[in-house]
């Protein structure tokens, strides 16, 4: 795992990676990237990759979608999970995961990007 | 004080060739007449957006379309806590002598002014841009995440949610203005095509056309007051991702700070009016708010004990599920017709007591919450 005061590039810039934000001053992580900490306003969070493991927290598996991009994957599971690093994250995962099963990140190819996708 | 001196809704569903305008004109022109005024006399406006029709000024061209110059007015959003929001706004608004009667107007041609996929797309914008949006989530996969948590930790069932969804439309259809008019069975619920999962069709509001308005006023301006008794906002998080957990939503936190500031017990409260876009939101909402304990909303409905003869009637105009949902006007409907029950106008739908009423809204992904107390004076 690596850490840097610079941004890492994760999934949301289609590189095979999750990244978190940790405050050198309080402790608290945060998925969502931002310049200060959301809990006590330090700036500049740590950046760290996180492992990928983690255990499901919720799961909705989508019937319905709304565009023609992400019809075609119809139906996909939404997870929320909750990583052993200690932050929550959305992504995909396998149709028959349950709340409470221990889950590892690979990832997969959704609507034109690249997305988090979990499973046992 | 304050007081809501009068309520307009339009029947919700299609309303073919209606602008959000119409719409919002149709429903305000009857909240003023209801309560007894004339347009001149309102010196507020607040009102809703319209995703249909988005602009960043709706309330000066609603002014100017309607035909008034107020001394105050602009947009309020909160997703669908909007019209409570408004509500507790202009309750403050005319507390503080800033305006005498303030209207709280919203409408949108939402179902029939674009297609079904763009409604659904431009909902779950609400979603976080780039680490939810990316995922093809939908508000029913926003609201089914929760779903399936809550299901987990409090030992509810699929056919437990389905029992909120047959309620719901037992009671549209004793009005005529409701979208839907066909009862549906829990099994019908169960057996109806699935959207998010745990959530099928028949657990999610649908999509509709419709305008709804109010008119608070310092005075009122009728025999029976129907006054704002107290109300509160709770905001803890906008994204799902980044809500805390089921037992610390904002829901418990705005009912206590909405207690305390209207000086009223839920043991108090005759008439219950709950956001309910999904089964889920209203079972969890109503467990929130301590009208039902935790897993126990589900059995309450069946006992009858939310029914419009039931010792806390709720929605008794079919709520988001079956009156419909229009946008900011969709739950501002579940105040017009507390209203009509307040003040004895709801007709085939009245019930007993109405004396004292609870209204809860909710915004985003059960993000943004108003809790107001309602209370009949004579």
């Amino acid at each position: 795992m690596s850490e840097s005061k610079q941004a890492l590039a994760d999934w949301t810039a289609g590189t095979e990676a999750i990244v978190y934000q940790s405050c050198g001053v309080c402790g608290n992580l945060q998925y969502f990237r931002r310049s200060f900490c959301s809990a006590c306003g330090a700036p500049d969070p740590v950046e760290k990759r996180a492992s990928g493991e983690g255990t499901v927290y919720a799961t909705s598996l989508v019937c319905r979608a709304a565009t023609p991009e992400t019809r075609v994957h119809i139906p996909y599971n939404i997870v929320l999970v909750d990583t052993t690093e200690g932050f929550r994250m959305m992504a995909h995962g396998d149709h028959d995961l349950a709340i409470g099963d221990k889950v590892t990140a690979r990832f997969a190819p959704f609507a034109g990007r690249l997305v988090p996708y979990f499973a046992r | 004080m304050s007081f809501v001196t009068g309520v307009g809704l339009t029947s919700y569903g299609k309303h073919e060739g209606s602008s959000s305008l119409d719409l919002m004109s149709k429903a305000a022109e009857l909240a003023i007449a209801d309560a007894g005024l004339k347009r001149a006399d309102i010196d507020g406006v607040l009102c809703g957006y319209s995703t249909v029709s988005p602009h960043i000024m709706l309330a000066t061209v609603f002014a100017e379309h309607f035909g008034i110059r107020p001394s105050y007015a602009h947009a309020v959003q909160v997703g669908g806590a909007t019209g409570l929001a408004m509500t507790m706004l202009a309750h403050h608004l005319v507390e503080a002598n800033v305006v005498r009667h303030v209207l709280v107007v919203a409408g949108e041609n939402r179902l029939t002014g674009q297609s079904r996929d763009a409604s659904i797309l431009a909902l779950a914008q609400v979603g976080h841009p780039h680490y939810e949006v990316p995922l093809g989530p939908t508000i029913p996969a926003y609201y089914g995440l929760v779903a399936s948590r809550y299901m987990h930790e409090y030992g509810v069932t699929q056919e437990d949610l389905a029992e909120f969804a047959v309620l719901m439309r037992s009671h549209a259809l004793a009005h005529p203005g409701a979208q839907f008019h066909d009862p549906i069975t829990v099994a019908d619920v169960m057996a109806s095509k699935p959207v998010a999962l745990p959530l099928k069709l028949l657990d999610c509001c649908p999509v509709s056309d419709g305008g709804a308005a109010f008119v608070i006023s310092r005075e009122r301006t009728g025999e029976t007051g129907v006054r704002v008794r107290g109300c509160a906002q709770a905001h803890t998080h906008q994204h799902v991702t980044a809500a805390p957990a089921l037992s610390e939503l904002g829901a418990e936190i705005a009912i206590a700070r909405a207690k305390q500031a209207a000086g009223v017990a839920i043991s108090d409260v005759r008439y219950a009016a709950v956001y309910d876009s999904f089964s889920i939101t209203l079972a969890m909402l109503l467990e929130d708010l301590g009208l039902a304990g935790r897993g126990e909303a589900a059995s309450r409905v069946r006992s009858g004990y939310f029914s419009r003869d039931g010792a806390m009637p709720l929605n008794t105009h079919g709520g988001l599920l079956s009156y419909g949902h229009c946008g900011v006007g969709g739950a501002m409907a579940h105040l017009v017709e507390t209203h009509l029950q307040m003040t004895g106008r709801a007709a085939n739908r009245q019930v007993r007591d109405a004396s004292v009423a609870l209204l809860h809204g909710d915004g985003g992904v059960l993000s943004s919450h108003v809790s107001m107390f309602l209370e009949r004076v004579r």
